[in-house]
């Protein structure tokens, strides 16, 4: 495998006459951590569904840990790990029973699933929670809970669509180091996110504004891009400077 | 082969259980259903309200008065003076026949000319005065026999036609209702469960998780199927038992025949909900369009009303509801005791059914969100 992960050419997606995403194209190396940073409505969960399967790009081309999105969809979901907006998981069942659920889609069966469930529970310190139901869990633990699920199968490739919304800041810190965590161990981390604090800590950041690509580099890079001392700055004249 | 089928079974198998409410519609709607629908459907029409005005007031005309009572389809409930009161009986409702009976009707009796009398119903409701107005019939040619019989000297008729009720020999209502029941409370829950099931994911956005999985799109749909092919049939087995022991219906023919085909018949239910399911968008619209494919299953398969009397192109759209050629299974095997030697083209249709949904709602169904 080459040490492009995430390869985007050209990517396009129209919802009838508007353009979500415009001709984007980015490269994302193995075990980096990637932020994709907008405002709402700028395309990025729509690119993170087209390089998911979710959506079919209009037009252009992307590939996935070395698999094409378009010619081979269903190749690319055994590669990625997937954590959506909105809670995606079953509120009406137990921790532990998503996680047997989605280890059970995944492939893991008997053993090799309660040794993969072990290390996952381990790693994200679910050990507690396994009998509660997933309604009853708080933002952290059912933003903790999701990323398990989306870890199961050893993914090397991690989409993760505003993991933190709506979770306190200490359990944002915990994620956080976990997805380093991950990083550290080869598995290549695409995020968006809102938050100025996140995106400073991502090895590389795009802007997107209205479905263009308006920046692209490491957080301090994109800072410089615009003038801005801080990336908040560069994030609000870039943004401006877009609308006009 | 399909090595995230079970894992899905389970899935919906932990969710069913947990749904309280839901599981106890599914068991205790069937059973409350068999028992009211049971009790209340009757389709032979007794004892309905009849005034009498006999003008002649002679034996002769009690004698016919109390002929026509004792076929028990008229219940007398007034005796009235005239023609006036009898219209105000039957515009009130109090009355929904009447018998007339002429002055003269004694005399023509005696000499031997034609002595008539009169039978009156409310025909707003055919249905109801079919009974009275055979009954009355009945009555007259019995008596026109035996007055002639008489005359010629004859102590036997001519010809007796003698008639046999095959297969329900007290012509009993429940007889008829319950195996038709089995198939509609089969068909209202199987279809409107399934049909909610993708798209209650949807709208839960626990689809979009799902989708991105290798999960296929045949595990998918046949691991939401299977828990509801058990809830199935486990209703059907209430129905009977409740059937044979509450209503008294027997059961003639082969019990194995009898699952075996209903088995088929519920995959065909479960298959069109599913089918359902992926043409609307939100639970409610599932629930509109299962609504409007039962008002049609409940009349037109057979159910209610014999098909026999229907236009020949209304008989072939009800060949189209899985529930008429199952309705002819389930009569067969329990009235009849009929096996599947005979009734192998139904049970062929309902296969095709159960493939032909199964494969368009795995076709329509699309794993990308739009």
């Amino acid at each position: 495998m080459t040490d492009v992960a995430v390869d985007i050419r050209e990517l396009t997606r129209r919802f009838g006459a508007l353009t979500a995403v415009s001709q984007l194209t980015l490269q994302i190396a193995r075990g980096e951590v990637f932020g994709l940073l907008g405002p709402n409505g700028s395309g990025k969960t729509t690119t993170i569904r087209m390089l998911c399967g979710l959506l079919d790009p209009t037009s252009g081309s992307a590939t996935v840990a070395g698999i094409d999105i378009r010619t081979a969809p269903e190749r690319v979901k055994m590669q990625i790990g997937y954590m959506s907006q909105r809670f995606g998981l079953y509120e009406d069942l137990s921790v532990a029973e998503n996680l047997e659920f989605y280890g059970g889609i995944y492939g893991l069966r008997g053993t090799a699933q309660a040794t993969r469930l072990a290390e996952v529970v381990a790693f994200l310190g679910l050990g507690n929670r396994m009998r509660q139901l997933a309604a009853q869990l708080s933002g952290g633990w059912k933003q903790r809970l999701a990323l398990g699920c989306a870890l199961l199968h050893q993914p090397p490739v991690l989409f993760l669509d505003e993991p933190t919304a709506g979770v306190d800041p200490a359990a944002r810190r915990t994620f956080w180091s976990a997805i380093h965590d991950l990083a550290r161990r080869g598995t290549t981390v695409l995020v968006t996110t809102h938050y100025m604090d996140e995106a400073e800590r991502c090895d590389r950041l795009a802007m997107l504004s209205l479905g263009h690509l308006i920046s692209l580099g490491t957080p301090a890079e994109v800072a410089q891009q615009v003038g801005g001392k801080t990336l908040e700055d560069a994030y609000i004249i870039l943004q401006e400077r877009d609308e006009r | 082969m399909m090595p995230r089928f079970w894992p899905m079974v389970r899935k919906e198998f932990l969710q069913m259980r947990r749904d309280r409410l839901t599981l106890g519609l599914m068991f205790g709607v069937p059973v409350l259903q068999l028992l009211m629908f049971g009790f209340a459907i009757q389709t032979d029409v007794r004892h309905i309200p009849t005034v009498v005005v006999d003008e002649s007031r002679t034996p002769e005309s009690r004698d016919v008065i109390a002929a026509l009572e004792n076929t028990g389809s008229f219940r007398i409930v007034a005796h009235l003076d005239g023609r006036p009161a009898l219209d105000a009986a039957f515009a009130r409702g109090d009355a929904q026949a009447a018998i007339v009976i002429p002055n003269d009707y004694p005399r023509n009796l005696g000499r031997g000319t034609t002595a008539t009398i009169q039978v009156i119903v409310d025909a707003s409701d055919p249905l109801s005065s079919q009974s009275a107005l055979a009954a009355a019939a009945g009555v007259g040619q019995a008596r026109n026999l035996t007055i002639l019989a008489a005359a010629a000297g004859r102590t036997s008729l001519p010809v007796d036609v003698r008639i046999r009720p095959r297969y329900n020999p007290g012509l009993r209502s429940p007889n008829y209702i319950v195996p038709g029941l089995v198939g509609v409370i089969l068909t209202m829950t199987m279809v409107l469960i399934t049909a909610m099931a993708i798209v209650r994911e949807r709208e839960r956005g626990t689809l979009e998780q799902l989708i991105v999985t290798p999960i296929t799109k045949t595990e998918l749909m046949l691991g939401k199927i299977t828990p509801y092919i058990g809830v199935g049939l486990f209703q059907m087995t209430a129905v009977l038992v409740l059937g044979r022991f509450v209503f008294d219906v027997p059961l003639m023919g082969s019990l194995w025949s009898l699952y075996g085909v209903s088995l088929v018949f519920i995959v065909a239910s479960l298959s069109l909900g599913l089918f359902i399911s992926t043409l609307v968008r939100t639970q409610q619209q599932a629930m509109q369009l299962s609504f409007f494919f039962m008002l049609p299953t409940i009349l037109l398969s057979g159910f209610m009303f014999p098909r026999q009397a229907m236009p020949e192109f209304f008989q072939w759209l009800g060949l189209l509801l899985p529930l008429t050629p199952f309705l002819e299974v389930l009569r067969g095997i329990l009235l009849k005791g009929v096996g599947l030697g005979a009734l192998w083209p139904q049970t062929l249709l309902l296969a095709g059914f159960a493939v032909g949904l199964i494969t368009l709602a795995v076709r329509r169904f699309h794993k990308t969100l739009d």
